[in-house]
């Protein structure tokens, strides 16, 4: 199929790192199923490291394959790392998305940024607010 | 090995409707509108396509006309029908909330001028009634517009009925018949029709070329401006390759609509039965009154998508809904205007028979559709919610 980059559809046929985690150190899921993608990542941090992480996602080809492909690159590196991926670094690393597709790539950030919000939250650490956008709203989505 | 099942977006060509255009295609090539012979030639083949297509309908030769297609189509019928109104000062219009955006975006410019548009509510079955056509009929209504099957769903429509209520009260009646012309028995006197839409590559014709039938006596509006060709209501010179093609496709299939019929309906029903194992689904559209050929579906915890995609990869070809609506986010807004909810409505697969498929074929669909179902919920964290019963299913198990 021409819809999607090779790339893409390898991480889609053979997602990275899918599947849940016990006694995860931070949980974070965006997206609504009104929408039709929601994506959950759980991570496990060790001296500051993330040594593990598994998703599930809800969604089209490019969600999954976001998803996937977001894992991969935070997977062993530190969390300020982690904290610093851009949906933009997701869609470079797939070879690209369709336009309607980047909100995928957005929602891979926001689930990241989610579930290391509840890493700092878990464990009493002091965080800049600014730097985990709200995605309540989900406007980037489908606007409802 | 490759299954196609999605002969609602298109169908393959038949040996007899492309055999049909060769000779079109090489030594008959001129132009129906000259007046030498090479010309002639082809206004014959044209006349005679006319009067086999007029045939098929049940209709006089002079109320076909030949369009680009199903679209173009049920355009100029319903831009025809309304400007027919407004000289009588009827500006209202009926349809429903599930037609194809052929309509709905005709019927959403005709809104913009001033026309009233009532689009009526479908059932959860994927049915309207002649009641509810009835009620919403005043004296302002120029126009009830209902497709005789749904495209993504199936649902087969009380045309007949709904044809005699318009009747009864004056309305001009046209039907978008793209899905239901060369798989049902269609009769246009008999059906109380006064227009009709129709796409010849629906039934193993060419893609590009249809027809709209009107009743002697609309007056049709151009939409194409140009010679005088079909009677002066849509210009430029006739694709006489394709409307030979869609002639010989049509009677091909006309002539074999009840066998065709029982093949088909003996494969949909084995899917239905099949997929309906599957936990958690839903067959959309009417199971009686229903495309021989439609077989559509909810699956709750899954997105279209990459059912689709991984379906694709098992050689299977399938859709989610309409392919004009792929590469939009939205859900499909028939599912939407049968009543299901957003997040089951993102789930859906349409699988469309032809002929060709077999039953071993449909046996590996039903065995792949459910690997790859289990597969998707598997990874989705909404579906992990269901059944760890953090979340209620909306869907019966």
């Amino acid at each position: 199929m021409a819809l999607y980059s090779e790339k893409v559809m390898d991480h889609f046929r053979n997602p990275r790192n899918v599947g849940t985690m016990e006694n995860a150190d931070g949980i974070g899921e965006v997206g609504n199923a009104k929408c039709g993608d929601i994506m959950k990542i759980y991570l496990k941090i060790d001296n500051d490291i993330i040594t593990d992480v598994k998703f599930e996602t809800f969604g089209c080809g490019s969600a999954i394959a976001s998803s996937s492909m977001a894992t991969e690159l935070i997977k062993g590196k530190p969390v300020s790392e982690a904290l610093a991926l851009t949906n933009r670094a997701v869609v470079e690393a797939l070879d690209g998305l369709p336009p309607h597709k980047i909100h995928c790539s957005v929602l891979a950030e926001e689930a990241i940024k989610s579930a290391l919000k509840d890493y700092y939250d878990k464990n009493g650490i002091e965080y800049d607010k600014k730097l985990f956008p709200d995605c309540e709203h989900c406007d980037h989505c489908c606007g409802t | 090995m490759q299954i196609y099942a999605d002969n609602a977006a298109t169908t393959k060509m038949s040996r007899t409707a492309i055999e049909a255009m060769l000779p079109y295609m090489d030594n008959i090539y001129g132009n129906p509108s000259s007046l030498h012979s090479v010309g002639q030639e082809a206004n014959e083949a044209l006349t005679e396509a006319r009067e086999r297509i007029a045939k098929l309908l049940g209709c006089e030769a002079r109320e076909i006309t030949f369009t680009s297609g199903g679209s173009e189509a049920d355009n100029q019928a319903i831009v025809s029908a309304a400007r027919l109104g407004e000289k009588k000062g009827k500006k209202h219009i009926i349809s429903t909330a599930f037609e194809h955006h052929a309509v709905l975006h005709t019927l959403n410019k005709l809104e913009k001028e001033g026309f009233e548009v009532t689009l009526l509510d479908v059932h959860e079955n994927g049915m309207v009634t002649p009641e509810q056509v009835k009620k919403a009929i005043h004296q302002d209504t120029c126009l009830v517009t209902v497709m005789y099957a749904n495209n993504e769903i199936g649902s087969v429509q009380p045309i007949k009925e709904i044809g005699e209520v318009c009747k009864k009260h004056g309305v001009i009646f046209h039907t978008d018949a793209v899905q239901a012309v060369g798989h049902l028995h269609i009769n246009v006197r008999e059906q109380n029709i006064d227009m009709l839409s129709l796409s010849a590559h629906k039934f193993h014709g060419p893609k590009g070329v249809g027809v709209l039938y009107a009743r002697k006596g609309i007056v049709l509006t151009n939409l194409i401006e140009g010679g005088a060709q079909e009677r002066g209501k849509r210009g430029g010179t006739e694709n006489i390759p394709a409307i030979m093609g869609m002639a010989a496709a049509f009677e091909e299939a006309a002539a074999n609509i009840d066998s065709n019929s029982v093949k088909l309906a003996k494969m949909r029903d084995r899917l239905i039965e099949g997929l309906s194992e599957i936990p958690h689904s839903i067959l959309n559209g009417d199971r009686a009154k229903r495309l021989p050929a439609n077989v559509h579906f909810c699956f709750e915890g899954i997105e279209g998508e990459s059912l689709l995609l991984l379906l694709d990869d098992k050689g299977i070809c399938a859709s989610s809904g309409s392919a004009c609506t792929s590469g939009s986010l939205d859900p499909s807004h028939v599912l939407l205007a049968i009543g299901r909810p957003h997040e089951i409505a993102h789930g859906s697969l349409r699988l469309t028979l032809s002929e060709e498929n077999t039953d071993e074929e449909v046996e590996y669909i039903i065995k792949s559709v459910k690997e790859v179902v289990e597969y998707l919920r598997g990874i989705s964290p909404i579906w992990n919610d269901m059944i760890n019963g953090r979340k209620e299913f909306v869907l019966k198990g």
